[in-house]
């Protein structure tokens, strides 16, 4: 869908040159959520905005749907960016007109005729949840409904590609997630290719299925959420990873739980991109006689299922404690017993 | 009771010499309007980091407009003379003062129309640029829009000089409240007819005030 080949952009200030985003190659597939993860710097806006030539790069290739961008005349560029919605940290909507006209505008600009301007804004409006809002202005609006304005305001031409330059960075977290949600659902109902950079793991783990890590301009580790976040090898990536994951210190807590809990058996549970064994605890309790005390972990939700670690304490004979055990060893669920540091 | 407190004012002569005034400012701030966002656009737009951005043109109008902002105003209509004449055929009455004050007033509205699109804020350029737009569309649908506001408190501003300029005009036969404040006031010492044309000068200055307010306040959404 989106093929990047050697791209590169530098600008050239005063007494340096900064290579924002240094010879980097991406295949981008379609109806996928791409997230591009980086520490402020890395040149992850440079890199998005590469993406429809907000800027132009100094080097290499990107093309869309096998459509070379970069060998694009002004007026080519200007059709193909109808094609590819963009959306923003900070909203970038017209003050001066309403939710409805603001939606309307790219259609202006591809020059729909009125009446089914009409009809498709209505459309769009419902879409993203803000049936009734049309008339108000973006003043009126909370931070979470700008942004769905310009969700709107971005998939008014049926583009291919949405582009989300840090679109949840500036709303809180609540918000974030109903924005997040909104992609989702978006990326499903439409099959729209999202390519998406943020600075938050969050964002990466609730919605991407591929993630791209970057600093310095350059990727440095690429593949399926799920992968990155059980095998993160850069240390970037396992800084980014813990963000979610929380608690670097899980040796500390694993010896306090093997202190205090002598009696029966401990073990430690691993989810990997779990969909079928999520009640697996209740599953073991009900089949078997032996009392579950869950002790400490960390589950997550990600695209591709549920992922993390539980550590829990099995009482009860320890033969039906064995039985437990392999009973577990038989679901897609890892199990260690008496796990240790 | 009018005629106790102004007895040497003549009713009709006043109406006359209010319109004057009227035509003059109407007409000149309609003409500063055009041709001060004309040059103000195209400050901003020949700006760095600009639509159209280039420093030689940048450089020209930047000096054009700073010449004739820095000529004071009972100058330029004695240097304007010649044009004036060309122009209209005469240097006398209401209408041979417009040049000068479209001149006068639109490179002081082009520095206020460049502050305002310079307020517009980048980010929703560059969200129509990533929509497609072609820049007579970012000019005519977002930037002119968007500073609205700024763009009519400014011309509310340059509308009230505007009213002074003409009563500068009045004095060397433009015709118009200052004129007959000079001519039938001053020289004849009836202050009475001063007194008037003060009274209506302002009263105009305020009405232009009231409706500058008014729309601009309207008009912003923010
Ligand atoms: N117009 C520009 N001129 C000069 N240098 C620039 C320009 N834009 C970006 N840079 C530089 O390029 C590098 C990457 O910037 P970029 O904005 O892409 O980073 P980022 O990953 O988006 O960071 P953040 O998370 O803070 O937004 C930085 O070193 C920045 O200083
Ligand atoms: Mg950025």
């Amino acid at each position: 869908m989106i093929s990047i080949k050697d791209l590169s952009k530098v600008f050239q200030t005063k007494d340096q040159e900064v290579r924002a985003v240094d010879d980097l190659s991406l295949t981008i597939d379609k109806g996928e959520i791409f997230g591009v993860i980086g520490y402020s710097g890395a040149g992850k806006s440079t890199f998005i905005r590469l993406l429809n030539r907000l800027e132009d790069p100094t080097g290499g290739n990107i093309s869309v749907d096998d459509q070379d961008l970069t060998a694009m005349n002004k007026n080519q560029l200007r059709i193909a960016r109808q094609e590819i919605g963009m959306i923003f940290q900070h909203f970038n909507l017209l003050w001066s007109r309403t939710v409805f006209d603001n939606i309307a505008f790219p259609l202006e600009i591809a020059g729909v005729s009125k009446q089914e301007r009409k009809n498709r804004v209505n459309e769009l409006i419902d879409l993203v949840g803000l049936s009734g809002r049309g008339n108000s202005y973006p003043s009126q609006l909370s931070g979470g409904q700008k942004q769905r304005v310009g969700i709107a305001r971005a998939l008014a031409n049926n583009p291919k590609v949405l582009l989300c330059d840090e679109a949840t960075s500036a709303l809180d977290p609540e918000t974030t997630d109903s924005i997040l949600d909104l992609l989702v659902d978006i990326n499903e109902k439409l099959g729209l290719t999202i390519v998406l950079i943020t600075h938050e793991m969050h964002v990466i783990r609730k919605i991407c299925h591929q993630v791209a890590v970057m600093e310095d301009g350059r990727i440095v580790e690429q593949g399926d959420v799920l992968d990155v976040f059980l095998h993160p090898k850069q240390k970037v990536t396992k800084r980014f990873v813990d963000q979610v994951m929380g608690d670097p210190e899980k040796e500390h807590s694993l010896q306090l739980i093997n202190d205090k809990y002598q009696t029966g058996e401990i073990l430690r549970l691993h989810f990997v991109g779990e969909r079928t064994n999520q009640a697996l605890i209740s599953d073991v309790s009900r089949k078997f006689e032996v009392d579950v005390n869950i002790l400490h972990g960390k589950i997550t939700q990600t695209q591709k299922g549920a992922y993390g670690t539980m550590f829990v304490q099995f009482v009860g004979e320890k033969n039906e404690i064995d039985r437990a055990v392999q009973y577990i060893e038989s679901t897609s669920v890892e199990v260690e017993v008496s796990p240790s540091v | 009771m009018f005629e106790q407190l102004f007895p040497n004012v003549s009713v009709e002569d006043i109406i006359t010499a209010t319109n004057e005034t009227m035509f003059m400012t109407l007409i000149s701030v309609a003409g500063t309007f055009v041709l001060g966002l004309a040059l103000g656009l195209l400050l901003y737009l020949s700006g760095p980091g600009g639509l159209w951005q280039n420093k030689g043109l940048n450089w020209v109008t930047a000096s054009l407009v700073n010449v004739f902002r820095a000529i004071p105003f009972i100058i330029l209509i004695l240097l304007l003379f010649p044009f004036t004449d060309f122009l209209m055929g005469t240097i006398r009455g209401p209408k041979a003062a417009l040049p000068a004050l479209i001149i006068g007033g639109a490179p002081f509205y082009a520095r206020l129309v460049e502050i305002a699109l310079k307020e517009v804020d980048k980010g929703v350029i560059e969200a129509a640029k990533s929509m497609g737009s072609k820049y007579t569309t970012i000019i005519f649908r977002v930037l002119l829009p968007e500073s609205m506001p700024a763009l009519i408190s400014g011309i509310t501003v340059t509308a009230i000089a505007l009213i002074g300029y003409t009563a500068v005009a009045g004095v060397i036969g433009a015709g118009g409240l200052g004129d007959f404040a000079y001519f039938y006031g001053f020289q004849r010492s009836d202050f009475d007819v001063v007194l008037i044309c003060t009274i209506l000068i302002v009263l105009i200055v305020f009405i232009f005030q009231f409706i500058g307010d008014f729309a601009s306040r309207k008009l912003d959404k923010r």
